[in-house]
């Protein structure tokens, strides 16, 4: 009986949360009929988010893997004094407030900021506020992903004549290739949501810096319709991200279960 | 071929690893787990930096306190105790990795043609190990370092192995240190074995001389057996013969044919001063070559073996150097494996 009464609690639970979750996301889609969602696709508010979004997006994520792959394995395979306090300062945009985030970027490349810069209010800026929130995520998974190879590669390929850079492209980087990819699906995805920095940093100005999270914001008092095909692109989109996260994570897993078969654990 | 000379110190957490070694023809160094053996292998490649000593290859310093060469310029092949074969990599691309040429004699020379597209995590124990010699080998190398080359391998494959593993370090011609904590399979693959306890080595001899005289009681638990060589035949009731090198024969129940190597304890060996007619197949008279004492056992080496038998029974029958005795076992006391 009371394993029924659990049963029961258990289920209505996971049903309700289940619902909860999903039902934004349908509403979105149901609210208004799918063709006025796809002719509000050639709506130039959309169009213009569209290509800002798509460009800074790019430009970003580019920032971050160039910068942040070669910082995460530098972290990982490096043992020195203040390594966890580096590692601490690298995190911390995760849980700085964006708007927090907004103003101080302001205040380091503003005009009357600390590098005294015209970056705020342009695409750049859009680019920059971007990389500061979404590039740590990424950071974070990278020296996770580089601390999970084992060493004992890089001794072998050492021992075969690769030099640092070598070892680093076609051993670190490939076993390591998994968890890099789903740190850059969480910072992609992050990154293309990202609301609170840019506003602060760059403005919402359609056609310049106004990206798709600003234009919902922006479309929310003069077209609802707008307002909703946008989510449903970034609903998408956002789907599409959190599949490849899937597939990279499943990669991983097979490449790791694959190389040790034959491996008693015995030492020395 | 250009001999390894290698006298190093290097601390670790419990102990410093000391020794000196020169290497030409095959080392193998002996030693139970977390002796230090491998932090060896990794200091000559270059991947642990010695806190102070003198590495070199022939005349090309490698270490000293003025010479630091990294690793990917010394020209070492290495293999390792898991293989370390990338996962990522087909079997050609691991061997092709570190190569100066062509590396389609090699994988033909270790039966991997067949295999070369395949990747390593499909590959059975035996063929990764010929795969991390393939890789090894590729890379030209004036010095091979082996890290227990046989040990993650089962009974079958090893003795398979084993044997190929002593065909390449015949014919490759390279000063080669091998790490293992296995006697036998030291002492099947070197030329000279050193043993080695907390990071210091306790003797550095031939393998029979380890056997016959052991520097303490712990080289002489660890050299356990007699290493017999010869040629192994079918023999009378099911036995196998063993026509020894140095002649002789010896008797063993386990079956195996072509070149083998007895293996026989010295504990399973008794002495007698005629051959006695009991049940034992295996009699060998040979001159009393070296009396040692470890504790209340002494070791006692009659011709091509080494008897171990207690101080109160070596004092009864009073063995003296350079007398005639025989030396009795039982077949099912010898264990044949091949060569």
């Amino acid at each position: 009986m009371r394993r029924v009464a659990f049963f029961a609690v258990a289920l209505t639970a996971t049903l309700t949360t289940l619902g909860f979750l999903v039902l934004p996301v349908v509403a979105i889609f149901t609210h208004v009929s799918p063709i006025t969602l796809v002719r509000q696709l050639s709506n130039p508010v959309v169009d213009d988010a569209l290509v800002v979004s798509a460009k800074t997006t790019v430009l970003a994520q580019a920032l971050v893997l160039l910068l942040g792959t070669p910082t995460a394995y530098l972290l990982a395979t490096r043992r020195f004094r203040g390594r966890s306090l580096l590692v601490t300062a690298v995190e911390l945009p995760l849980v700085l407030p964006p708007a927090v985030a907004g103003i101080g970027l302001l205040v380091a490349f503003g005009r009357m900021g600390l590098l005294h810069t015209s970056i705020p209010f342009t695409q750049t800026a859009v680019t920059l506020a971007v990389a500061f929130v979404s590039g740590p995520l990424y950071v974070r998974a990278a020296i996770a992903a580089f601390e999970a190879v084992d060493p004992t590669f890089v001794d072998a390929a050492r021992t075969l004549g690769a030099g640092p850079a070598r070892t680093f492209f076609r051993v670190a980087v490939p076993l390591a290739g998994g968890g890099l990819a789903a740190g850059e699906a969480l910072a992609f995805a992050r990154g293309l949501g990202e609301f609170g920095a840019t506003i602060m940093f760059a403005g919402s100005l359609q056609h310049v810096t106004q990206t798709l999270p600003l234009a919902i914001y922006a479309a929310f008092d003069v077209d609802f319709d707008v307002t909703l095909a946008i989510g449903g692109v970034l609903v998408l989109l956002s789907a599409a991200v959190l599949i490849a996260l899937k597939l990279a994570t499943s990669w991983t897993l097979s490449l790791q279960t694959s190389g040790f078969r034959f491996a008693p654990s015995t030492s020395n | 071929m250009d001999a390894l000379t290698a006298d190093l110190r290097l601390p670790l957490r419990a102990f410093d690893v000391e020794l000196t070694l020169a290497v030409e023809g095959t080392v193998a160094l002996v030693g139970p787990s977390g002796a230090g053996k491998s932090t060896v292998l990794r200091a000559i490649a270059g991947l642990v930096r010695p806190a102070a000593g003198r590495i070199a290859l022939g005349d090309q310093v490698w270490f000293d306190d003025r010479t630091w060469r990294r690793p990917e310029e010394r020209p070492v092949g290495m293999t390792f105790q898991h293989y370390a074969l990338f996962p990522h990599l087909t079997v050609r691309q691991n061997v092709t990795f570190g190569a100066r040429g062509d590396v389609a004699p090699l994988l033909e020379r270790f039966g991997l043609t067949r295999l070369a597209e395949a990747r390593p995590g499909s590959l059975s124990g035996g063929e990764q190990q010929r795969v991390a010699l393939a890789r090894a080998l590729a890379r030209e190398p004036r010095l091979l370092l082996l890290d227990e080359p046989l040990a993650a391998l089962d009974a079958h494959t090893r003795s398979t192995i084993r044997a190929e593993l002593r065909e390449v370090l015949r014919t490759s011609r390279l000063p080669a240190l091998v790490v293992t904590h296995d006697f036998e399979d030291a002492a099947s693959l070197a030329d000279l074995v050193g043993v080695i306890v907390d990071g210091q080595l306790r003797q550095l001899a031939s393998p029979a001389d380890l056997v016959a005289r052991p520097a303490d009681a712990f080289v002489g638990s660890l050299t356990g057996a007699n290493l017999l060589r010869g040629q192994a035949a079918p023999a009378h009731s099911g036995l196998t013969a063993l026509q020894l090198d140095s002649g002789g024969v010896v008797y063993s129940t386990d079956v195996l044919r072509g070149a083998a190597a007895a293996v026989v304890y010295p504990w399973d060996v008794t002495l007698a001063r005629t051959a006695p007619d009991d049940s034992a197949q295996n009699h060998v008279a040979g001159e009393v070559g070296s009396l040692s004492r470890i504790g209340n056992r002494v070791r006692v080496a009659v011709g091509p073996l080494t008897a171990e038998v207690t101080a109160e029974s070596a004092e009864r029958l009073a063995v003296r150097e350079g007398e005639q005795l025989v030396a009795t076992w039982k077949a099912t006391a010898t264990r044949l494996v091949a060569l």
